[in-house]
């Protein structure tokens, strides 16, 4: 297998990387093997003066090493030697003495990036598709191609930190800014600028020096300072995940040790580091993750896809303008429809804003905005509606606006239009009943913010035609997000699995539970929100409508969902959206100059709904495992009673869409690591303290029984 | 794909002029584009002896418009004599301005609205407007509501040391935001067009043109002018250089993109003032009024491409749509006139007119559009040499075109030119017998 070609002229060898049969180039031993071969050629030619590296795929340099054989491996010793051996072939590139300039078009990913960084030249094109990372970090490894010993040289030690830890995308201007290529030439004169400044370094090598502002050049200039970098890195690392992530902090040890040591002794770290990351459940839960999503990025029923090139969205409020948002950016026409054009417009502005926020930040051009923006037509009336061919509501979670909205829309669309309702917990088949096309009604459950938010739950009742299915999870995945399928349900996956989690947060409460101590406890455990938080997020008005919708189910199984939440949205507390929660938010932001001055604190007055003032303290464990716990079991129920399809589903649901812990990698990837016998076990100690809510699901002793799990 | 479409009347075209071409800053550094304008209209009265009551409308291209003289049409018009009733409008389109003016005076005609039509266009780059930024703007705007000595007091507040910076007009593509030799720079390179390539044909132009200068060949369609200060005649354009050679063009560096780039000033075209114009008649008043036409209008197209990829490849679109209307092949052309942006642009556009995959990709057609044969090629030279104020330059090509084919005794002639935003225009014009 050639995974280059090789091409000479007038004194310059152009290496072509061409994986055969791939969109992308990858690396790996082979690739690394081959490339050694062609290194031996150029140095024995004598015609040869400099080397150009260039891919011949239309957008990629060098995406990344190849995570299957990653994973694929049985021990530490894959990843380990294919860092060895990574150094060797990289060291000598480095040192060859025949100048070496990387062309780089496309994304130059982890292993393709660390190739470029030991050439010595790099040249990038100025192309949007081109991107520079070292993302491994959000894999759970590290840059082990010696990035943590060559970034840092080049770019200086927190610049290098940032990339690393981050893991972030940096573009074409800002790498030429900041030193991590050296010039930048439009995509077409790639190949022959980087032919010219090969020829003009073999004349004469170049200089660098480090392109930093002047304090962080003085602050890393000795090893006293330089240590405040590595502890505050560790800090900061430390404060935002709680310790959950091994990752960073060996990306800032292998970079200690690089620079305070020396690079032998860094590339050593980097190495033997590596090949232990790459076995830490931390890594392999993500790396799962990556391959789930990128599974989930295909329709397997791409066939029973229809076109849609229109879409109407019902009501512009946040979740309508988000959705018109997403839909507009990526190629759609958009009607924004609203009782009124204050409100449609309301719902422009939103867009406009969040766009105008792309372009401030360079991501997007004003052009480019604007004709993203003209796509989108606020609007009060249904004209227009008869070119629609998917139509997603967004109007208030409340059943009978919803199935009078539906009738209403149902009679000027189309035969063959499809209507999506984005609704967090409404059952799909009740709305439906409004319609006279029942098979061509489904959900399609966005988060919030829209545009931020990765995930979309697609809801399908027994009536659902599957080219209506098709149809919109191909919708759904143009518009950028994970898309998972599920039947329909109270609550469907997502809200339903939320539910008890956040019933328990009060639970916990009512025993004399501390808010902050229950939210900073499953911040601890991985969550970017603790619970409590969240559901003033949510709205706790919102909490007791979906309460209800859930109930009967519940009850079905004798569980009864704390009264607090009832009492308290009774009494006027509605949660962050009208300031009275179980925070209090101090100013609303951008009035005047008193904005954001008071911080956000515990409104104490709550407690009164949960026995008084007097509050004790709970065993964080103990908080924990029954919130995970409740929750877990809940996606088991779901997945016994065939709301989700798979686990796999149910994981990335619950990683996308709730933001459980992605190092744990989902309910069903958590029970797997945790073992169904000790899970069990648990359930069975909360059950005879806490009652029924911790009454196992069946499918959980099932499998138990018969030693399956969730993932082969 | 052949299309009959109704022309209505025949419109011909009785003769052009224009005033030398010059580089900026030099002897028109001190006049504005309705001086240009102005000065053409009139050499264009004085050839013709057409009576200017006569004449039913008045339309002229720009590209970079005064604002007191935003209709400069009719500005010109007023000044170089013509009567107060004839109307004129301005036209613009980027560099295919003036095509837009003669291709809608032909419509006039063909549709009945006028017998005769005065068409060209107008363009100084010696002196461009330069305005204040928008803080500066607004402030000025509301000094005007200042009373008393205090109220200027507000002047100030607020204001940036930035905001009292000039605001240089910018000649980027507004959608890309690429300035145009860049995209040029691009093309060539995506299309294979090489440095040697394009300084080789930027001397050719130069050559061309200054070999057409001493032989006379462009006297027929310049009128030389006395401008102030000096009234010193001008009688030739000054952009050509006669004594330029691919070693000297190979000596300079990329004007576009830095080190690596292709693009050159010698192999592009240059900041010129100049205006041109032409008379456009209804061939049955032609033959009333005693006028023996030059050509008549076959048919033309107008482009409109990818700004991105194809800004500078209007005229391999154009052409195509052209030759359809006409009902005719590339290989029936025996002049071509096409408007030099860049080296790059020109054989940019040759390769795609001679690819069967771009006419296969981007046409729609079975086959190549064809080969140009180079010997019928702006043989006089181009906007590479002679200038290219934008607005006039249409009207210097069809002018241009229309006196080669009497001299070379051919039968039809292909004008065609690109535009910023991505367009392209093409004209087929027919020697009148």
């Amino acid at each position: 297998m050639s995974y280059a070609q090789i091409e000479k002229e007038g004194g310059v060898a152009v290496v072509w990387l061409d994986q055969p049969g791939e969109r992308v180039n990858k690396i790996s031993l082979d690739l690394l093997d081959e490339f050694k071969a062609l290194l031996d050629e150029t140095e024995r030619d004598g015609d040869v003066k400099g080397v150009v590296l260039i891919s011949r795929k239309e957008d990629n340099f060098i995406a990344g090493a190849d995570i299957d054989r990653i994973r694929e491996a049985a021990g530490p010793e894959y990843a380990e030697s294919l860092s060895r051996q990574g150094h060797v072939l990289l060291n000598r590139l480095e040192k060859f003495r025949k100048p070496v300039v990387a062309a780089i078009h496309g994304a130059a990913l982890g292993g393709g990036l660390e190739l470029a960084l030991a050439c010595a030249y790099r040249i990038a094109s100025d192309d949007p598709r081109t991107i520079l990372a070292l993302p491994e970090v959000k894999l759970g490894l590290l840059p082990a191609g010696g990035g943590t010993q060559r970034l840092p040289r080049l770019i200086g030690l927190q610049a290098a930190l940032d990339m690393m830890l981050t893991g972030k995308n940096i573009y074409p201007r800002q790498a030429k800014k900041m030193g991590l290529v050296d010039d930048l030439v439009h995509p077409y004169g790639l190949r022959r600028a980087a032919g010219i400044a090969a020829l003009e370094l073999a004349g004469k090598p170049m200089e660098r020096k480090i392109k930093q502002p002047l304090l962080a050049g003085l602050l890393e200039s000795n090893r006293y300072s330089r240590n405040l970098v590595y502890n505050k890195a560790e800090k900061m690392v430390q404060k935002q995940t709680w310790g959950n992530y091994p990752a960073p902090f060996r990306i800032i040890d292998c970079v200690r040790t690089g620079l305070e040591q020396n690079r032998t002794a860094g590339l050593e770290a980097e190495a033997s580091k590596f090949g232990e990351l790459s076995m830490t459940p931390q890594s392999k839960e993500l790396v799962q993750i990556f391959f789930s999503m990128t599974a989930l990025k295909k329709n397997p029923q791409k066939e029973l896809a229809r076109p849609v090139r229109k879409i109407a969205v019902l009501g512009a409020g946040l979740m309508g303008s988000g959705i018109a948002n997403v839909s507009a950016v990526n190629g759609m026409d958009v009607i924004l429809k609203d009782i009124s054009l204050d409100a449609a417009g309301q719902g422009e502005k939103a867009v406009w804003q969040d766009l105008s926020g792309k372009v401030r930040k360079r991501a997007m051009t004003t052009f480019q905005r604007d004709r993203v923006f003209s796509r989108i037509t606020g609007t009060d009336h249904y004209k227009g509606f008869e070119k629609a061919d998917l139509v997603i509501e967004a109007v208030f979670e409340d059943l009978d606006l919803k199935k009078k909205i539906l009738a209403e829309t149902e009679a000027v669309l189309r035969e063959d239009a499809i209507y999506a309702s984005n609704t967090s917990s409404i059952p799909i088949a009740m709305i439906a009943e409004a319609s006279r096309r029942p098979g061509q009604v489904i959900g399609m459950h966005y988060f919030s913010p829209v545009p931020q938010m990765p995930l979309l739950e697609i809801i399908v009742t027994p009536k659902t035609a599957p080219w209506v299915t098709a149809t919109a999870l191909d919708a759904g995945i143009r518009q950028g997000k994970t898309v998972i399928v599920v039947n329909d349900g109270p609550g469907f996956y997502t809200t339903r699995i939320l539910a008890p989690l956040m019933n328990e947060a009060l639970e916990l409460l009512d025993e004399g539970g501390d808010i902050p101590e229950i939210d900073r406890a499953m911040r601890r455990f991985g969550y970017p929100v603790g619970p409590i938080a969240l559901l003033d997020e949510v709205g706790i008005d919102v909490g007791v409508h979906v309460s209800r919708i859930l109930g009967r189910l519940f009850a079905g199984r004798d569980v009864k969902p704390s009264a607090a939440m009832e009492k308290l949205s009774q009494a006027g507390y509605k949660g962050r959206k009208n300031n009275r929660g179980f925070y209090l938010y101090g100013d609303p932001p951008g009035k005047g100059k008193e904005k954001g001055k008071k911080k956000k604190e515990i409104n104490r007055d709550v407690y009164a709904f949960f026995g008084g003032p007097q509050r004790k303290k709970i065993d964080t464990a103990e908080i924990q495992n029954r919130l995970s716990l409740v929750m877990v079991n809940e996606a088991a129920w779901c997945l016994q009673e065939g709301i989700l399809q798979s686990p796999r589903d149910g994981d990335i649901g619950a990683v996308f869409g709730l933001g459980f812990p992605p190092f744990l990698g989902g309910p069903f990837r958590y029970l797997d690591r945790l073992g169904l016998a000790k899970a069990l076990a648990l359930f069975a100690e909360f059950e005879k303290r806490h009652g029924p809510r911790f009454s196992p699901a069946v499918i959980l002793r099932d499998y138990e029984r018969e030693s399956r799990r969730f993932y082969l | 794909m052949r299309q009959e479409i109704s022309q209505g009347r025949k419109a011909v075209l009785v003769d052009g002029c224009r005033i030398p071409f010059l580089r900026s800053g030099t002897a028109y550094r001190d006049l504005t584009p309705y001086d240009l304008g102005r000065l053409a209209l009139k050499a264009l009265l004085t050839r013709t002896m057409i009576e200017p009551a006569k004449v039913g409308q008045v339309i002229m291209g720009t590209v970079i418009s005064r604002l007191a003289t935003s209709n400069v049409a009719r500005e010109s018009a007023l000044g170089a004599g013509f009567p107060i009733q004839i109307p004129a409008f301005t036209v613009t389109m980027a560099c295919i301005s003036a095509n837009v003016a003669i291709t809608t005076g032909v419509d006039l005609i063909r549709t009945g609205q006028a017998d005769v039509v005065v068409a060209g266009g107008t363009e100084s780059m010696s002196d461009i407007p330069i305005s204040y930024r928008k803080p500066m703007r607004q402030k000025f705007m509301e000094a005007q509501r200042y009373k008393g000595p205090l109220d200027y007091l507000q002047f100030l507040k607020g204001m940036n040391l930035k905001d009292l910076l000039p605001e240089i007009p910018s000649i980027a593509e507004f959608s890309t935001g690429r300035i145009m030799g860049e995209d040029c720079d691009r093309l060539a390179a995506r299309l294979g067009v090489s440095r040697e390539e394009q300084d080789e044909y930027a001397v050719r132009s130069h050559l061309a043109a200054a070999a057409a200068t001493k032989e006379g060949l462009l006297a027929g369609e310049i009128d030389p002018v006395m401008v102030p200060p000096d009234f010193r005649p001008i009688r030739e354009d000054n952009g050509f250089r006669a004594d330029t050679t691919p070693e000297k063009m190979a000596s300079l560096r990329p004007a576009f993109v830095k080190k690596y780039g292709t693009v050159t000033a010698g192999n592009s075209s240059f900041l010129t003032d100049g205006a041109a114009a032409v008379l456009l008649m209804a061939e049955d008043t032609a033959n009333a009024l005693g006028y023996t036409p030059k050509a008549s209008i076959r048919a033309y197209a107008y482009s409109a491409q990818d700004p991105q990829e194809e800004l500078l490849l209007g005229p391999a679109y154009a052409t195509p749509k052209a030759l359809d209307l006409a009902g005719l092949e590339l290989s029936n052309m025996d002049v071509f006139e096409f408007h030099e942006a860049f080296a790059g642009q020109i054989l940019a556009n040759l390769k795609c007119l001679a690819s069967d995959r771009f006419a296969g990709e981007k046409l729609g057609r079975s086959r190549k559009v064809g080969d140009v044969p180079m010997e019928k090629f702006n043989t006089l030279g181009g906007s590479l040499s002679l200038g290219h104020p934008f607005g006039a330059t249409g009207a210097r090509l069809v002018t241009t075109a229309v006196n080669r084919l009497i001299r070379e005794d051919g039968t039809f002639a292909l004008v065609a030119a690109c535009a910023a935003g991505a367009m392209g225009s093409a004209i087929i014009l027919e020697r009148w017998k």
